[in-house]
């Protein structure tokens, strides 16, 4: 495919064999071919520079971090809070108190449903969800829901899979304190309008949580341009370790919040009477944490702002084309989410008449293509299609038209096992 | 040829036997592939020994899941619901008689899952994934 070059004057022309170069998981064979990884949706390879920068570390800086004046507990809480402002830049962050390391987008879910929900929300009260919203940002809030007695609202989508905001401006009219929302859908590739999203809730007087999962390895990202309120996304999905994610919240908001979980780390005092605890961002990060998968996690964000976040999406906007066109001249095929279109981003999940989603999956494997086949954790939304599950091809900065080719040839031979 | 899908698969998954739905069933449960969230519910009803007289399915799923239990319900009128119980994961890993790798062994096994928890009347609780599972252990709850 042809180099795309980046508009971003500090960012080098994308290159994506050097891109490719600099995932060594790409140079191995499945089932006796090159793997075609389409499947950065559940998890994206690791980048070598987030592999290396976690080596160097358990190699020679690795010690507590916070705790002790010894030289490496000194370079490993450096490493670490470096890690955070670095996350802090990346994602446009005024203040880098203001991001919390966790373990996954789940967990910093999770926090905000317990931290900020149980302190905030009451019997009667009411939170806003979308149909497209993955498990982790569902879940919590309806374990939230139960645990204080407040309602749940679900703003429906269209037939192509964009939010209703008719529907979503009705809602916050019953005054909801919370509007959570995903920044790319996980499912149809849709991205919805979380600046308008923000401003409705606003006014309506609700914050706005956003599970940015997908996205951050997607898209350009400017918290205060979006001007919403929680922020949460996962390492592993933007080509850093797993076991690390950070959400991102306003100070203000943060610094109002009662501690998640309790322990080490994040206390000014613990007496027999009772604990004081800590500012945040160390108000929750009870006990020591992914010091090295933060460290990782920093380092791809470095690698991906060193490619320019603008040419990123350019490539991800061009694959999914390039997908959406191929894969709407295959019979019996039917895509969710949009058609093809300047603003849509991936992944393509679809289905083949006559062939299950796991069987798709089970063929492709067979020529070295993996995709997802599933319900993908959005169950509420394969009931609003009325499918128990789909084939999902997602990309990353690494996918090439070929692949999205060899996609193809496995379909055909799919169609030809099953006798279509 | 494909082992997987070879034509036996495929006949069963594109027309699967015993598929529908009995009214007034003795015995029915259903269930889904957490994983995917395959579905199928089976209905069964009772000669007057007790016995399998008749047996239906119905749901959506993958063909290694449609196939199976296809294959599964033309083997058991006759049965007791003791003798249901006790059927081992190896009675439909040989009725499919291919390879099934250790992430299709929920679909291979969800039909017999769903035929146990229809005898036992309730979650028949077996370890269903790798080797070691051993579905016959669900059979201590029978009252």
């Amino acid at each position: 495919m042809e180099p795309v070059s980046a508009k971003s004057p500090t960012a080098a022309p994308f290159s994506i064999e050097k891109v490719r170069s600099a995932f060594p998981a790409l140079e191995r064979e499945v089932h006796g071919q090159p793997v075609a990884y389409l499947d950065s949706g559940a998890s994206s390879q690791r980048v070598l520079a987030s592999i290396q920068s976690v080596d160097r570390y358990e190699r020679r800086h690795h010690s507590n971090v916070h705790r002790g004046s010894h030289t490496l507990s000194a370079e490993a809480t450096e490493a670490y809070e470096g890690a955070r402002a670095t996350v802090a830049d990346h994602i446009g962050a005024a203040d880098r108190r203001e991001v919390i390391f966790v373990r996954n987008a789940t967990e910093a879910i999770n926090l905000v449903a317990r931290a900020w929900g149980d302190a905030n929300v009451g019997p009667g009260d009411r939170i806003v969800l979308t149909e497209i919203e993955h498990h982790s940002n569902i879940v919590p809030w309806q374990q939230l829901a139960e645990r204080v007695g407040a309602e749940i609202d679900w703003v429906p989508i269209d037939g192509e899979g964009l939010l209703d905001m008719e529907a979503l401006a009705g809602l916050l009219e019953r005054g909801p304190k919370l509007v959570a929302v995903t920044h790319v859908s996980n499912v149809l590739g849709t991205e919805p309008p979380l600046a308008e999203i923000s401003r409705l809730a606003h006014e309506a007087g609700a914050l706005v949580l956003v599970d940015g999962a997908q996205a951050v390895a997607k898209l350009p990202l400017d918290i205060a341009e979006l001007g919403v309120d929680f922020y949460a996304l996962t390492g592993h999905k933007l080509y850093g370790p797993t076991g690390i994610g950070a959400l991102w919240g306003r100070l203000e908001l943060l610094r109002e919040m009662p501690p998640f979980l309790g322990g080490g780390s994040m206390i000014r005092k613990v007496a027999r009477e009772g604990t004081t605890y800590a500012d945040v961002p160390a108000r929750f990060e009870a006990g020591t944490p992914a010091i090295a998968q933060a460290i990782g996690m920093a380092s791809a964000l470095r690698w991906l702002d060193g490619l320019g976040m603008e040419a990123v999406r350019r490539h991800e906007l061009e694959i999914a084309d390039y997908a959406l066109e191929r894969l709407a001249t295959v019979p019996g095929l039917r895509i969710f989410g949009p058609p093809r279109g300047p603003e849509r981003l991936g992944p393509v999940s679809f289905e083949i008449e006559g062939i299950h989603a796991h069987d798709v999956s089970e063929i492709l494997d067979r020529h070295g293509v993996a995709v997802r086949a599933g319900h993908h954790c959005a169950q509420p939304l394969m009931d609003h299609f009325g499918i128990a599950a789909t084939a999902r091809a997602s990309f990353g900065v690494y996918t090439t038209t070929e692949e999205i080719d060899r996609l193809l040839d496995g379909l055909e031979d799919a169609r030809k096992v099953f006798g279509l | 040829m494909d082992e997987l899908y070879r034509d036996q698969i495929l006949e069963h998954y594109k027309r699967p036997h015993n598929f529908g739905h009995l009214d007034d069933p003795d015995l029915e449960f259903e269930d889904t592939n957490p994983f995917c969230g395959d579905e199928q519910h089976v209905t069964i009803r009772l000669d007057e020994e007790g016995r399998v007289a008749e047996i239906a399915f119905d749901g959506k799923g993958c063909a290694i899941s449609t196939a199976a239990t296809s294959l599964l319900t033309d083997e058991l009128v006759g049965k007791t619901r003791e003798e249901l119980l006790r059927l081992p994961k190896d009675f439909v890993l040989e009725l499919l008689g291919i390879e099934i790798s250790a992430t299709r062994m929920k679909c291979a096994m969800l039909g017999l899952k769903i035929v146990k928890s229809a005898s036992l009347g309730q979650p028949a609780e077996w370890e269903d994934e790798g080797e070691t599972g051993d579905p016959s252990e669900a059979v201590a709850d029978l009252g």
